[in-house]
């Protein structure tokens, strides 16, 4: 049978980045006052079902030179660009009592009040989005405003369009801000490499050498393939070269901290477990599931604070800390407590609860995965150097991983608490006698474990998935983790997530992530038999149990 | 030393033995002389789904002999399971030959549309059935004997041992995941068509996989029985309860853990070989660790350090399951997992000890009946 | 100690065992007609297989709303074969064996339907199909009412290619047999349109993969050499949300590197931030968002059979609205239940697309469909900036393939093959025989 012979496509066809701004200036020169008729009609047509005519309005939106074209094109790019049914006249929105208040786009009168159904929201598509920036940028290059000028010249950072070229050049002529001329500044460096004297382009290429902009690299490399002048060649070669050489040590840097960043996932979700399983002696299954719990906690701290997103993970934080906490508990107190002494049981009895738990989820909330959402100061990317960037979320996870671990280090080190856990967990019968309430203590440890795993939770909620499985993905890697750092050990506990995670991300380049992995665990069973309690291995007594 | 002297003392294996051997008799008149419409018929269904519980039972009382009699919690064990079905599984997709969806004569299916051009090393003698049925018990034999000589030499024991036997299936599961280790991928092995020249498909068949299965779980469990009750058994219990004296008093407890883990892991496999055949595919799920905590869960329920105890958990939590999926798929997980708790809580030696307990509290209602019990 | 019978006590067992076995078979009642239900109500598949469930059992509350079919109510059986390969099997015989169903809506996975496959075929039952697949196969019992290679994946790269003008390839997916065969055939294609080997990048996964960092960034630096470079994914469900969310915290937007995925429905938006996904796009054969009042019906029957309004359809539930009616069409035509008459009359029956339009059940057991391009947007929905003008018939046996360009299927007299070889004009492999 042949492969889909009939299917053919409806083109849209669209004029070009380049031909945009190319329009863009040209129509910029023409007078004025003719365009509104086609500037209303072109208006009309944002909200037609048709991209390819949606595409044609926002050029001639673009074109008409008026100064608040900007801010309606700002509003269409970033979905907030309404038609109104009536007469299908552009409008922003916002919520008010009776439905939506609405003002006119375009002159930012006041529209009224009008019921919820009576404007549609305007989409783009794609292709769009990459025309609405371009457009975006060329009316903004001159704008007052340094950041904005900045966001344009970034945008057409790499352009070869002479008109384009011109622009930059006027626009450096007058440009006081540093970081914008290093934009413009790249932007003609790039442009020289095609000038027809040699002497133009070796500048170009030397002004290019050691940037990490990806278009440097690549016009250098495109221009290695077909430049005549030896000169220009060996300058070439030797910018390309010393750009490579700065790439690669950061992309050191990179696995370095994407590594740091897999470990310190690792760490959060077994560092609960380092307290359950490691200083109580609890092979607790249905760690994973507390996990999950902190993590629905967040996701029903979102759903009731809807309108303070930025601020949710701080309440769901210490909300997870106690869902988690008490059913900790709770789990101690019921099932738990008659247990002490067999290990192995507490086992059985925790993975029963694990089912019953992920059950639970499923029947009370949905079998379905839910959205948990970033906040804004989640998303996003340090960015060290344009071959660089730390994303924020993987950033603040590690920062945060390493305050709960010292977080839990002072409070078992420091503490009342952390003073009796710890002589519960090396000697039960003496702790009993100095007149320690073990029940107590051991109700609180387990509450602390199970508590700090459900904070592990809200931390893991912004990196994947929340659904009634995802406890069991981290179930075995964190116990993995707390016996490659030694039992009863919380400073091993972090070494040995942090060196697992530095170690998978070392070898996925080469070995792919499943081998990766694969090794990791090969490794693992490797040491155990060199050292047969860890990394870290606890001392004395307590070690036999 | 015969079965008289092993089964000695055992009262609930010779029952379970006697159950199975009624139950190895009559499920076949049932199915095959009793015609379908009789409500005393068994339908084939039935059979197979017998049959693959007492490749479970087996496999459980492999579990319970290490981790019964030698305190080792394997963590791991559907790992030698596995690996068994899969060394069954590759002797079956050699058998397709050429009624392969691509008709060719020898690459199974999955190979040809992943162009592969030929048949890798390791499938090579599959197509022999004695091999591979050497295969199914010495590839997790060997496993378990290199795995057990690196860990029990150096001594790793307790939790550790456990995770690292999670470890060590975890690890097997991701590689047989792998597409290009030529095991068939996340598919695995199936679309079987027969066995030693009969069809997978017919009821005699089947009946012959289930009588199969009986007898290897009654042979099994004579050899365990026997392991048990020996010299090395006795050891094997010292060493579960005091691992540190027993070697100070001058016993090589490495290789006594040693032996007893490697025949226990050939049980697997050969629990793993049986039940391929009779359910139809094998694929790396089968390696889960979830899957290796469950099947301990079975030895505990049905109870610890029997043997026996073991053959009825496995039994009754997948009949619970066939039956629970089908009748509540909503809710059984609820009913499972409470039940995994409810055991563990109340019923610490499981249901083979429930017959004990009942025995002590009845004892202690009418000590004058129980003495009078007790005088003969 | 108890004077205990021991023959008692074998009977006692004995009895137990036969009567576990007796208390799993279900008393078959003759007024209705039966109908199973084979998803995973628990497990990892769970996420994607509760929604078909409701939607089968919707079907019938429909269905027997209409006075059901040839007078007699349906019934619907529903079991759990809990995510686990080997259940699927087990159940699938009970379904077919004990309940005595006249057809099964189910499965997801490949690794289920290839699971449940020689069961279906030993006992001659009817299996409906509704997810999108990687093909090469087609059997006697087994209606394929999701997509095939060539009505999802080749006029998806075909938009990219002409529409975007996308020269580099970044081929991701989860390491199993639909993605490993879906890019397959994408490389053969690609390679026949002159895209050069590198130019290529085929990237495989685990389930469930979670740290997308590294690939995430080789992914941008593959696509920052100059040319305008493409995702195409076939990632499978749960692993998505971390890598979108890697891909926006990393600053590849759908204008540098927009990703076409191929397993991310509405369903899968909905447990997701969108936020960053904005521009992305999905190849399906229906969207929620298509504006058809057959659509709007289904989508109203839906909220009303879930009492929840914010329930999403997708494009699954579609292709088990279309197989349910194909089948209730074909049972009416019959006027039977019985697999073979079944079988016979379903072949060239028609049925509305959701989405306008017809699907046809061909002879191979695939059908026809049309195929929709959306780009992702703020709420979760599809936005659809392309589709094909006519229909795309399904194409069991891939042309790209070295092992299947020469088969086809055809389960009409007087070849009635699922694997045809049209050179050697042989029936290959069981059925030969």
């Amino acid at each position: 049978m042949p492969m889909n012979p009939t299917c053919r496509s409806r083109r849209f066809p669209h004029l070009g980045g380049l031909g945009l701004v190319f329009g863009v200036l040209i129509l910029m020169m023409l007078p004025l006052g003719s365009m509104a008729d086609e500037i209303d009609a072109a208006l009309i047509d944002l909200s037609d079902r048709s991209f390819e005519v949606k595409q044609a309005a926002v050029d001639v939106i673009a074109a008409g030179g008026d100064p608040r074209a900007g801010t309606l094109l700002e509003a269409l790019l970033g979905g907030n660009l309404y038609a109104r049914e009536s007469d299908r006249r552009p409008v922003l929105v916002a919520p008010s009592p009776g439905g939506y208040r609405l003002t006119d786009a375009l002159d930012g009168s006041d529209l009224g009040e009008v019921e919820r159904g009576a404007v549609k929201k305007i989409t783009i598509n794609n292709r769009m989005r990459n025309q609405l920036r371009t457009a975006i940028a060329a009316l903004t290059l001159a704008s007052p405003d340094p950041e904005i000028r900045l966001k344009a010249a970034q945008q057409m950072l790499g352009d070869a369009n002479p008109i384009v070229v011109e622009a930059i050049r006027d626009q450096l002529g007058r440009e006081d801000d540093q970081r914008v001329r290093d934009y413009l500044d790249l932007s003609l460096a790039l442009a020289s490499l095609r000038d027809e004297a040699p002497a133009a382009r070796l500048a170009a290429v030397n002004a290019l050498s050691g940037s990490l902009y990806p278009a440097a690299r690549n016009a250098l490399t495109k221009l290695l393939s077909d430049e005549p002048d030896p000169e220009v060649r060996a300058a070439a070669e030797r910018s390309l070269a010393a750009i490579e050489q700065k790439l690669k040590l950061n992309a050191a840097a990179e696995t370095l901290f994407f590594g740091l960043s897999l470990g310190s996932v690792l760490v959060l979700a077994a560092i609960g477990l380092a307290i359950t399983f490691g200083v109580m002696g609890v092979i607790n299954m249905a760690h994973g599931e507390l996990i999950m719990i902190g993590a629905y906690t967040t996701y029903l701290v979102q759903q009731a604070m809807p309108g303070f997103l930025d601020y949710s993970l701080f309440v769901a934080i210490p909300a997870a800390f106690v869902v988690a906490g008490l059913l900790g508990v709770l789990i101690e107190r019921s099932v738990i407590r008659f247990l002490y002494g067999r290990p192995l049981e507490t086992l059985l009895a925790t993975f029963g609860i694990s089912l019953i738990l992920q059950q639970l989820v499923r029947t009370t909330i949905s079998a379905q995965n839910v959205a948990v959402q970033n906040p804004s100061w989640m998303s996003g990317a340090l960015q060290i150097n344009p071959a660089l960037a730390l994303t924020y979320n993987r950033l603040y996870i590690l920062i945060f991983a390493l305050m709960v671990f010292v977080a839990l280090l002072l409070i078992l080190k420091r503490t009342a608490l952390g003073l009796q856990v710890r002589a519960v967990a090396q000697n039960r019968a003496m702790a009993r006698s100095m007149g320690v309430r073990s029940a107590r203590v051991d109700a609180l440890t387990f509450g602390l474990g199970a508590g700090v795993a459900g904070v592990a939770g809200v931390a893991l909620s912004q990196l994947t998935n929340v659904g009634p499985n995802m406890g069991q993905a981290y179930i075995i890697d964190s116990f993995m983790v707390v016996v490659f750092g030694g039992v009863g050990n919380l400073w091993g506990t972090l070494v040995a997530g942090l060196t697992l995670g530095v170690a998978n991300k070392l070898m996925e380049p080469w070995a792919g992530a499943v081998l990766a992995k694969i090794l990791v665990l090969v490794f693992i069973i490797l040491f155990i038999q060199k050292r047969p309690r860890g990394l870290f291995p606890q001392r004395g007594r307590a070690a036999d149990g | 030393m015969g079965v008289a002297s092993v089964m000695r003392g055992d009262r609930g294996g010779q029952a379970m033995l006697a159950v199975l051997l009624v139950v190895a008799v009559v499920v076949p008149i049932l199915n095959l002389m009793v015609p379908e419409s009789s409500p005393w018929h068994v339908s084939t269904y039935t059979v197979t789904l017998l049959g693959k519980y007492l490749t479970y039972a087996l496999l459980a009382v492999a579990v319970d002999l290490v981790w019964g009699y030698l305190g080792i919690l394997s963590l791991g064990h559907a790992a030698f399971f596995g690996l068994g079905g899969y060394a069954m599984g590759m002797y079956l997709m050699r058998q397709i030959g050429d009624r392969g969806v691509y008709g060719h004569p020898v690459l199974p299916d999955f190979m040809v549309f992943l162009n592969w051009s030929e048949l890798p090393w390791f499938w090579q003698g599959f197509d022999l059935f004695w091999f591979a049925a050497l295969m199914a018990i010495l590839v997790p034999g060997t496993l378990a004997f290199i795995f057990g000589y690196l860990a029990f030499r150096s001594r790793v024991t307790g939790v550790y041992l456990s995770i690292m036997t999670q470890a060590l299936t975890y690890a097997l599961m991701l590689a047989f995941f792998r597409n290009e280790m030529g095991f068939g991928g996340n598919n695995g092995l199936t679309d079987f068509k027969d066995i030693l020249g009969f069809d997978l498909k017919s009821d005699a068949t089947r009946i012959g996989l289930f009588l199969a299965s009986a007898g290897a779980l009654a042979l099994g469990y004579l050899a365990c029985r026997w392991i048990v009750t020996s010299r090395l058994g006795r050891v094997a219990v010292a060493i579960r309860d005091a691992e540190a004296r027993t070697r100070f008093i001058g016993y090589r407890v490495d290789r006594v853990k040693l032996a007893i883990f490697t025949f226990s892991a050939m049980l697997a496999g050969v629990a793993g070989a049986l039940y391929v055949p009779q359910v139809g595919i094998i694929n790396p799920g089968e390696f889960s660790p979830l899957n290796s905590i469950e099947l301990v869960i079975w030895v505990a329920i049905g109870g610890r350090a029997t043997l026996y105890g073991a053959v009825i958990g496995a039994i009754l939590v997948n009949y619970g399951k066939t039956y629970f999926t089908g009748a509540f798929p909503e809710a059984w997980l609820f009913a499972l997992g409470a039940l995994f708790v409810i055991v563990t809580l109340f019923l610490p030696k499981g249901i083979a000890g429930l017959v004990g307990m009942i025995r002590t509290w009845r004892r202690s209602r009418s000590p004058a009946e129980s003495a009078a019990e007790a005088a003969p | 100690m108890l004077r205990r019978d021991p023959i008692k006590s074998v009977l006692l067992g004995t009895g137990l065992v036969l009567g576990l076995t007796a208390g799993s078979m279900a008393q078959s009642a003759d007024d209705t007609i039966k109908v199973g239900v084979l998803h995973s109500l628990s497990g990892t598949m769970a996420i994607s297989e509760t929604t078909l469930k409701d939607t089968v059992l919707m079907l019938v509350d429909e269905q027997n709303k209409k006075g059901g079919l040839l007078g007699k109510n349906l019934e619907a059986v529903v079991v759990d074969p809990a995510s686990d390969w080997p259940l699927f099997a087990e159940k699938a015989r009970e379904l077919l064996t004990q309940d005595k169903v006249a057809v099964v809506f189910g499965c997801w996975t490949s690794v289920s339907r290839k699971s449940v496959l020689p069961v279906f075929e030993e006992l001659n039952g009817l299996l409906f199909y509704p997810v999108q697949y990687e093909g090469e196969e087609s059997s006697k019992n087994v209606f394929y009412t999701g997509a095939a290679p060539n009505q999802q994946a080749i006029p998806a790269v075909d938009y990219l290619k002409n529409e975007l003008g996308v020269e580099r390839w970044v081929l991701a997916g989860t390491d199993y047999v639909y993605p490993r065969t879906t890019n397959k055939i994408l490389e053969a294609y690609l390679k026949q349109n002159g895209v050069a080997e590198e130019d290529i990048m085929i990237n495989y996964t685990p389930f469930g993969h979670s740290d997308w960092q590294s690939i995430v960034s080789d992914i941008k630096r593959f696509g920052s050499e100059g040319k305008k470079t493409a995702v195409v994914s076939t990632i499978n469900g749960d692993a998505n949300v971390p890598f979108y969310k890697e891909l926006g915290n990393q600053g590849v937007s759908a204008e540098d590197i927009p990703v076409i995925a191929f397993s991310v429905g509405e369903e899968e938006l909905s447990g997701i931030d969108t936020k960053p996904l904005v521009g992305h796009l999905a190849a399906w054969n229906y969207f929620m968002s298509v504006d058809d009042p057959a659509n709007s019906s289904f989508i109203e029957t839906w909220h009303g059979f879930t009492k929840n309004d914010k329930r999403v359809t997708n494009d699954p539930m579609e292709a088990h609205k279309i197989g349910f009616d194909l089948w209730v069409q074909a049972v009416e035509k019959a006027g039977t239940t019985d697999p073979d008459a079944v079988q016979a009359a379903i072949i060239g029956l028609e049925t509305k697309n959701l989405t306008g339009g017809t699907a046809k059940m061909l002879p191979n057991h695939h059908i026809t469909k049309p195929v929709l391009i959306g780009e992702i947007q703020e709420d979760g929905q599809f936005a659809v900036v392309w589709s094909t003008e006519e229909e795309v018939p399904g194409d069991a046996w891939s042309d790209f393939l070295e092992g299947s360009k020469d088969l086809t299927a055809d389960w009409t007299p007087p070849v009635m093959c699922g694997n045809f070889n049209t050179v050697t004009k042989t029936c290959l492999g069981a059925q030969a025989q």
